[in-house]
């Protein structure tokens, strides 16, 4: 049990360290990014309206289309991924208490299960399970997800230097107050780490939602193979490689404000 | 049943001398054959520094987190000034005692002020209480308030987050401290002015501190009382340094002290405890006739020069006044004034100054390294046989003076 266990740890914690070691960028290195995705949102922008359009491909490049599909992309990718904070983080916080020894392996059996299964397989399992559209996508997203935010998330408890905590208990802080104010704070790099892959692995997953019939920019793609109709595939490509660049780019800087002073 | 052994009048009478008592205390961790510590029974005198010392594994570090129950007791009974404490909430006693680990353990997060304001912010103090407290903490462990509270744990030295740890567990004026190896993780030199700065410190403050160390020479060095422990935390000598030196219980306590007891006394004294020699002097500014006729009025082969301040400066004598001729300064003739000396300083401390610069005679100056006296090599010799002999006769009537330490 220990073995996975342990290979897990130093998997997951060897993302985070890298990350944790850079410091806040310069505003040129802030700028970049936004700067180089506006040089592509006009390229594309430029492109479309320089081209003759058919029917279906002014249908679906219309902008208040795209504009639709970009909006209920992001809330499939906010929405999955504020579930697996929601279920995530308990549950890294809980396997980390010392009671919880016994159940942490299976546990973590549980999730691997929900990463090992692909997740257009999920999808499929749960729109024929459910229904179709928005909530199937962000379940199965979820369940994809939740695992590296769940190990992230006890990684970076476990990586709280032991004697921080004995030293917070032996001056009578509560278990509750130690947890909340020393192991949590002290966590956070690396539980922001997690949430990041997390949010970057959904925002590009999101896109499947498509199948089972979600809003979200993976229609352009789906749509531009089944009318063969390349280039609204490629535009449909390029929007969700910008927005999953620009996700990943804020939770950067998230996570380059929310890490504590004096780590 | 709880109380009835406890003699009421006798109680009393410990409540004022007695600051902890550790009453048949044991402890077994699960899955474990023997006992970590076996029926360990203790009393801890208030306002001074027992240290529990011991081979790897004995029990000390046990023996010492049970008192504010950061390892529960399996059983047996604890007694912090008069009050048992077996029972009750553990974080709200572990308020009341100071807490200082090898590793210190501060909180990477917050600042320094932070840090030290943790067990006074649970307590509920005032905001400006809090701060004025942080400040004089921090003057008290020789750190500049103004520059360092709003700094983080990283960006101090190792020594510097120590004296934060310390003042830490002083924070809300605990009366007992708890000191796991505090000094273990800092290199000597550092170790060893930390060590006379807690000294100093203690001297004002009188906390009762169980000190842990594994280090028989920091033992000796810190502690008013010593308790060497066997595995499972069985005391096999409970007494004071001089007569644990002296007059080891065991061949175990024998042992563990080594066979450099002799010079481990040593620590012990301090150079005001012992008579100072005067030395012949002369000012730097005097000619070197006026040296010669210092030289020749005392029987000894050397004259000390000191500057306006009465500060030494050079030693010299009669050959190197030969040797130089008229011309030159006071100031370039002779030898440097090494193995200089505060009143405070141990003898053996003054030992090692003399042998480092290779003279027999160390120079002791007061805290404006002003010129006092000197300390020679007869005068250490002569007060370990004086403390030996001491101890001797007051030990005589039930232990004969059989052996020497092996020196």
């Amino acid at each position: 049990m220990s073995d996975t266990d342990q290979m897990d740890t130093t998997l997951a914690a060897s993302a985070p360290t890298m990350s944790a070691e850079r410091r806040r960028r310069s505003l040129g290195g802030y700028l970049f990014m936004p700067a180089a995705l506006t040089v592509v949102l006009v390229l594309v922008w430029l492109s479309i309206s320089r081209r003759e359009l058919d029917a279906a491909e002014q249908n679906r490049l219309a902008f208040d289309y795209i504009l639709r599909m970009t909006w209920a992309h992001i809330q499939l990718t906010l929405a999955s991924t504020v579930l697996v904070l929601v279920i995530a983080i308990p549950v890294g916080i809980l396997l980390t208490r010392t009671f919880a020894r016994p159940i942490t392996p299976p546990a973590i059996a549980v999730f691997n299960v929900g990463q090992a299964v692909p997740t257009i397989g999920l999808l499929a399992i749960f729109a024929i399970a459910w229904r179709f559209g928005f909530f199937p996508t962000i379940v199965a997203l979820a369940a994809y997800t939740t695992l590296p935010v769940v190990r992230n998330t006890m990684v970076g408890l476990r990586q709280v230097d032991a004697s921080v905590i004995e030293s917070a208990r032996g001056m009578g802080m509560t278990k509750r107050a130690v947890l909340g104010r020393i192991e949590l704070p002290l966590a956070v790099p690396v539980i922001m780490a997690g949430l990041r892959t997390a949010l970057t692995i959904n925002v590009g997953t999101a896109t499947l939602g498509a199948f089972i019939g979600a809003d979200c920019l993976g229609r352009l793609i789906v749509s531009g193979f089944s009318g063969n109709r390349p280039y609204i595939t490629i535009i449909g490509g390029i929007l969700v490689a910008v927005l999953a660049l620009l996700v990943d780019y804020l939770a950067g800087i998230a996570e380059d404000f929310l890490r504590p002073k004096g780590l | 049943m709880t109380d009835t052994q406890v003699d009421p009048a006798e109680g009393s009478a410990d409540a004022d001398t007695i600051e902890i008592r550790l009453e048949n205390l044991s402890k077994r961790f699960p899955g474990q054959q023997e006992p970590a510590v076996e029926d360990l029974s203790m009393e801890i005198p208030k306002g001074e520094i027992v240290i529990l010392v011991g081979p790897s594994g004995c029990g000390k570090t046990t023996t010492m987190k049970m008192i504010n129950r950061i390892i529960e007791p399996t059983s047996g009974r604890i007694f912090l000034d008069g009050e048992d404490v077996t029972k009750v909430n553990p974080d709200h006693l572990r308020r009341r005692i100071g807490y200082v680990i090898q590793q210190i353990g501060l909180f990477p997060h917050q600042t320094i002020a932070d840090n030290i304001a943790t067990v006074p912010k649970m307590l509920g103090w005032e905001k400006k209480r809090i701060s004025d407290r942080v400040d004089e903490l921090l003057e008290m462990v020789g750190m500049d308030a103004g520059r360092y509270r709003d700094r983080y744990p990283k960006e101090l030295s190792g020594g510097q987050r120590q004296r934060v740890g310390v003042a830490r567990a002083m924070s809300a004026d605990p009366d007992v401290m708890l000191m796991d190896e505090p000094f273990g993780a800092i290199d000597p030199i550092t170790r060893d002015r930390l060590q006379n700065e807690f000294l100093r410190l203690q001297e004002e403050i009188k906390k009762t501190i169980i000190f842990v160390t594994h280090d028989i020479d920091e033992a000796i060095k810190m502690g008013d009382r010593i308790a060497i422990l066997k595995e499972q935390s069985r005391i096999a000598q409970f007494d004071t340094p001089e007569r644990i030196l002296v007059n080891p219980a065991d061949d175990f306590v024998a042992d563990f002290i080594g066979r450099g007891a002799s010079l481990k006394r040593l620590s012990l004294s301090r150079v005001r405890d012992v008579e100072l020699h005067q030395w012949p002097t002369a000012s730097e500014g005097s000619s070197q006739d006026e040296i010669r006729r210092v030289l020749g009025d005392s029987d000894r082969s050397a004259v000390l020069i000191l500057d306006a301040q009465k500060r030494p400066l050079r030693w010299v004598t009669a050959d190197h006044l030969n040797r130089a001729g008229g011309g030159r300064s006071l100031t370039e003739l002779g030898l440097p004034a090494e193995a200089v000396v505060q009143p405070n300083a141990t003898l053996s401390d003054t030992l090692n100054e003399m042998i480092t610069a290779r003279y027999s005679t160390a120079i002791v100056v007061d805290s404006n390294n002003a010129y006092q006296g000197i300390v020679d090599i007869d005068t250490i010799n002569a007060t370990v046989r004086t403390m030996r002999e001491a101890e001797r006769d007051r030990l005589r009537p039930d232990r004969p003076a059989d052996e020497e330490d092996g020196q």
